[in-house]
């Protein structure tokens, strides 16, 4: 059964705290990729990619290893500059840039440190206000409370997961990036990942999450949207089915 | 095509030129004699690296405040053309130490700084080597030519000052030149700048010639 | 203001870190002891002229450890891409600079204080006396090695062959850092000590000119 686009959630509690962290804004917001092009030396990663994201859709982003996933989603947390075209977020006004998290395959974190410094550390370098605070509730919601004073190295890839997204949120963001997030999760771990999907996506954030093929993960999705050697070759929103979308040989 | 043509042709003569004015103009030197006329090379190379080590700033500065290539191709061309120029410079100081005065190096301010000069340039050629991504070069290398050039009145500043502080008997000057000699200097330098332009245009070619290449393979292979 | 808040922030787990594990410390610290060790046996420190000579040696020691002590600076921020974690989060990509140059100087600091009484007693020179005017040369000479290596190593960790590369450009770099320190080091240590301000004016413009390029350009090495 698939879902339509859901509007954002009315409530603004959690929202109107991330206000106060900074210039940049916790609401869902709408991306919009204007012929993006991004160029590695001799290699195209993503070529005259055009695609537009409502506020509070949950895209499932799928390709091929190497179709220029992982760039659009970096190019989407403004990590990688494009070579050329252009990212804007519709709605807002202009030159503000919504709260961003991304979640990447690497897990982002410092192994030296404990889980709460981590989330300590960055909490503290977003601006966020009563750090530990945020940072314990967080840790809370991803079931790492009794490890909040381990070292990162000491947790399995699950643990360690699951306090990347926690870092992720720490800014209450109002768009979230995945870069193939279940890859190398448990059971468990799993299923912790498919409801959080859920809760943030009921919310209302704008989530753009890339994955393998069909999966628990993409069931959650909204929409689906295929790449190919870095350009938008299938999208669900265009009228293609998600069968479709997701059929061609995967990876 | 013509005009490159035409102008090497001139540098040429320019140069045959300089080279006829250094042995049979300018006058002997009373107490090195003939082998002084080497400073007609020495001295000029090292001004002329410097303008091109300047030329290589400016595009670095050019690169990351625009991003457009041809500035990056500029740094590069004029860097290499500034440490063939250096390297003459390091080349013929030896060349003229020896007979002159009896040692193959003089650690005197210009050589000195000279020397870590050549060692800062030639290690900005090595690091963009050392980096495949074309643009992740570009900027990079940039960065480095902007510290590089900032260095270099550091360099010449500290060098010149410890040899003031400490000083040897000065070498590799032509002190109170004579009339003559002076001019030939300049001809020198005026055919030397006009080579140093020549090079670094037909290497700033040479680069455009591979990014429209790697650019046509990859349209080819879009297709 | 949020630069100065986020580099605190910053600083305080660099040097967290470090302190957990001193490897980076303990590791530098002898190398230092064996290069200075080994100078003093080539030159023979008994026979030479050590107020003269010794200096050169002591800062081309501290050189050549800056110049490894400063490899894993961004390097390790690459394992877990930690390094973008930290453009997410900080306002001003420059408090990353700022917050790794301080602690490096920290370091090479701490690294100096150790070095010195060594090199007092291997080339018998007194630095009791102007102790409070050796550790501003070595202040100054510090902040110059760190600037210039905290952004070098942001650059070697994108090439190849890095271990050699940082060092490569880094010494060139640093000559006037080396003669600048070594003058003034030697004008402490003679027979009337004296702090020579021409150097120390060399060192600061040094520190105030790559600080400033650093400051205006650094945040395009940090871009994809």
């Amino acid at each position: 059964m698939r879902r339509n686009a859901r509007a954002p959630s009315e409530s603004c509690e959690t929202w109107c705290e991330a206000d106060a962290v900074s210039e940049r804004i916790g609401r869902p917001a709408g991306l919009k990729f204007t012929k993006i092009e991004k160029r590695f030396g001799s290699l195209y990663a993503l070529r005259r990619l055009d695609l537009e994201i409502a506020p509070g859709e949950c895209v499932a982003l799928t390709g091929r290893n190497g179709s220029g996933k992982t760039t659009l989603l970096r190019v989407a947390s403004q990590l990688t500059r494009p070579t050329r075209g252009e990212l804007s977020f519709p709605g807002l006004k202009d030159g503000a840039v919504p709260a961003i998290g991304y979640v990447a395959h690497a897990i982002m974190l410092y192994e030296e440190l404990t889980a709460e410094e981590n989330l300590q550390l960055f909490g503290r370098l977003l601006g966020i206000a009563e750090p530990r605070r945020r940072a314990l509730e967080l840790l809370e919601s991803a079931n790492l409370a009794t490890r909040a004073t381990s070292l990162v190295r000491t947790f399995s890839r699950g643990m360690k997961q699951r306090l990347a997204i926690a870092r992720a949120l720490l800014s209450d963001p109002g768009v979230l990036m995945l870069d193939e997030p279940a890859t190398g999760l448990d059971t468990e771990s799993m299923a912790w990942l498919r409801n959080r999907i859920r809760e943030l996506r009921d919310q209302g954030r704008t989530i753009v999450m890339s994955v393998h093929g069909e999966s628990a993960l993409s069931q959650l999705a909204t929409r689906a949207a295929r790449l190919d050697a870095g350009t938008l070759v299938a999208d669900t929103r265009g009228g293609a089915t998600f069968q479709s979308v997701f059929a061609v040989g995967e990876a | 095509m013509a005009k490159t043509g035409v102008y090497t042709f001139l540098v040429c003569v320019l140069m045959g030129v300089t080279a006829y004015a250094s042995f049979y103009i300018a006058p002997t030197e009373s107490t090195m004699g003939l082998v002084q006329r080497i400073f007609y090379l020495h001295a000029p190379s090292g001004m002329v690296s410097l303008m091109a080590f300047m030329i290589s700033c400016i595009g670095s500065v050019a690169y990351i405040l625009t991003r457009k290539p041809k500035w990056d191709w500029l740094a590069v061309s004029s860097a290499e053309v500034g440490v063939a120029f250096c390297t003459v410079v390091l080349l013929t100081g030896p060349i003229w130490a020896h007979p002159a005065w009896g040692v193959w190096w003089a650690w005197d301010a210009r050589l000195t700084s000279t020397l870590v000069l050549w060692l800062l340039y030639v290690a900005f050629l090595i690091l963009r080597t050392m980096i495949d991504d074309a643009d992740r070069r570009a900027l990079v290398s940039a960065f480095f030519g902007v510290f590089t050039f900032l260095d270099v009145p550091l360099v010449y500043g500290s060098i010149w000052w410890w040899r003031t502080q400490h000083p040897q008997p000065v070498v590799f000057t032509s002190a109170g030149l004579d009339p003559t000699m002076r001019k030939v200097f300049y001809l020198s330098w005026l055919s030397l700048t006009c080579l140093m332009a020549l090079l670094i245009r037909q290497r700033y070619e040479l680069e455009s010639s591979r990014e429209e290449l790697r650019t046509l393979e990859q349209e080819l292979e879009a297709t | 203001m949020r630069l100065l808040a986020n580099t605190t922030a910053l600083l305080g787990k660099e040097l967290q870190t470090e302190f957990r594990s001193r490897e980076l410390l303990i590791t530098t610290m002898f190398f230092v002891l064996t290069v200075i060790a080994l100078f003093s046996i080539t030159f023979d420190a008994a026979v030479s002229d050590p107020k003269n000579v010794g200096p050169g040696l002591l800062w081309l020691a501290i050189l050549f450890s800056s110049s490894l002590m400063l490899q894993p600076c961004f390097l390790k921020e690459r394992t877990n891409d930690t390094l973008s974690a930290l453009r997410l989060s900080v306002g001003d990509p420059f408090a990353i600079f700022l917050a790794k140059l301080v602690a490096n100087v920290c370091l090479l600091l701490i690294t100096e204080l150790l070095a010195l009484p060594i090199f007092a007693v291997f080339f018998n020179v007194k630095i009791m006396r102007v102790f409070p005017q050796l550790m501003l040369v070595f202040l100054l000479g510090s902040i110059g090695i760190a600037v210039t290596g905290t952004a070098l190593s942001a650059i070697s960790s994108q090439a190849r062959m890095r271990e050699l590369l940082l060092p490569m450009l880094l010494l060139p770099l640093l000559v006037p850092i080396l003669l600048a320190s070594t003058e003034a080091t030697v004008a402490l240590l003679g027979e009337n000590p004296a702090l020579r301000l021409d150097w120390m004016a060399i060192l600061a413009a040094f520190d105030l000119v790559f600080l400033t390029a650093l400051w205006l350009f650094g945040e395009y090495l940090l871009e994809e």
